[in-house]
């Protein structure tokens, strides 16, 4: 006797499917030229809400997808690799920093809007994208490279496990800017270098091939620099790598008074 | 609901290339000072109040004349000084920390940090004024204000 099916079982493994509404705040620059005197024009953000079809497994980049391909075409924001490396997309999402690529929509409790904002501190540029050159000011005035003395050498520069052990956290950063734009002290004036640009300057600092430790420490030892964290640890919380960050910024700190004494 | 600024507006010159550096070591000993100094007035705030509140017959013994006492001796005028001028430059620091991160105009900040500058050197020198020339008993004063031990 052979074996039949009788009723389509439950397909095994299949994706629920349901639906979410996201409120996406929206920033359209002024089109017109700048009056030559008198007050500069001033465009209003304003918050559109979008409901669409989701399945389980979708991410907040899936639905801002949906809603550009199937619904308005003008929504704006950045995204490259879509998997969580490039660094592109990081947004605001629910009050929180965080990779539109990497958080899934049923993870936000789909029951309510999706609140979905650019990150904070940085000039908007149109709808989610931001001006990001001053925070890639502060990363480049950190001198993110290997500076060494003496002549090259004819092989690698080698490095025990330990060794790298002692930076390997701080390897991790994409620039997303996720902990820069959740930190309140920049969010005050956008002096403050930022956690990104020490993280950066930590990777650097505690590499045991690399010699340019001191003008780094040199550099963060400023007004501007380390001593203006307050460590809420803003960052580490919005880090979508994991980076312990406001553990590198203490330990840069560290660094900087046991040289100093 | 807050406004953004028009991205095509001029603003501000941002931190580009131009940032103004402003390196020293001032931060860092203002963050060092401020860990010292607030683990040493632990000590020296617990010791004031057991002294002043639970040894002897505890609150109900401060007055004027308790006060007199404690100054006349080196070991108290140092004590007390050196909890005012920790206490006055741990909470001086501390404000201007809070004002730097919270005012953002230069005005505000300008006209914040003279306050807090002014009302910080006025306590510190008052009270270390006081701490040295306190005299319980000044001459030429009608006797119904003075303390008792006065007419001894």
């Amino acid at each position: 006797m052979t074996a039949t099916v009788e009723a389509p079982a439950p397909e095994v493994g299949a994706v629920p499917s349901f639906q979410v509404t996201l409120k996406i705040r929206r920033f359209l620059p002024a089109d017109e030229d700048m009056p030559t005197f008198g007050e500069a024009f001033v465009a209003e953000p304003r918050w559109d809400e979008f409901t669409v079809d989701v399945h389980g497994t979708d991410r907040v980049l899936d639905a801002l997808h949906k809603i550009k391909w199937e619904q308005d075409g003008s929504l704006t924001f950045r995204r490259s690799c879509a998997h969580g490396i490039c660094g592109s997309d990081a947004m605001r999402i629910n009050g929180r920093n965080r990779l539109a690529c990497k958080t899934l929509l049923k993870d936000l409790d789909p029951g309510k809007p999706i609140v979905v904002e650019p990150i904070k501190g940085l000039p908007v540029v149109k709808d989610l994208v931001v001006d990001m050159e001053p925070f890639f000011a502060s990363y480049r005035e950190i001198m993110p490279f290997l500076i060494t003395t003496g002549t090259e050498p004819t092989k690698e520069r080698l490095q025990s496990a330990e060794q790298r052990e002692r930076f390997d956290d701080t390897t991790k950063c994409i620039l997303c800017a996720a902990c820069t734009s959740s930190c309140p002290v920049f969010w005050t004036d956008g002096q403050y270098f930022g956690p990104a640009a020490i993280v950066n300057a930590h990777r650097f600092i505690f590499d045991s091939r690399d010699e340019g430790g001191t003008q780094r420490l040199e550099i963060l030892n400023d007004k501007e620099g380390v001593w203006r964290c307050r460590t809420t640890f803003n960052c580490t919380e919005a880090c979508p790598r994991g980076i312990e960050v406001t553990k590198a910024i203490q330990e840069v700190k560290r660094a900087m008074i046991t040289r100093a004494f | 609901m807050s406004t953004i600024a028009d991205p095509k507006a001029p603003r501000p010159s941002r931190p580009g290339p131009s940032r103004r550096t402003t390196r020293g070591n001032f931060e860092l000993y203002g963050w060092v000072f401020m860990r010292g100094s607030g683990v040493i007035l632990i000590v020296l705030i617990f010791g004031h109040l057991f002294v002043n509140l639970m040894v002897g017959e505890g609150i109900s013994a401060i007055d004027f004349g308790f006060v007199a006492g404690k100054w006349a001796s080196p070991f108290w005028q140092v004590w007390d000084l050196l909890m005012l001028w920790l206490a006055m430059l741990h909470g001086t620091n501390g404000v201007r920390t809070i004002i730097n991160d919270y005012a953002e105009k230069d005005t505000t900040r300008l006209v914040l940090k003279i306050a807090l500058y002014t009302a910080s050197v006025l306590v510190i020198t008052l009270g270390t004024l006081v701490i040295f020339t306190f005299d319980p008993c000044p001459p030429n004063s009608p006797a119904d204000l003075l303390p008792s031990f006065c007419t001894a």
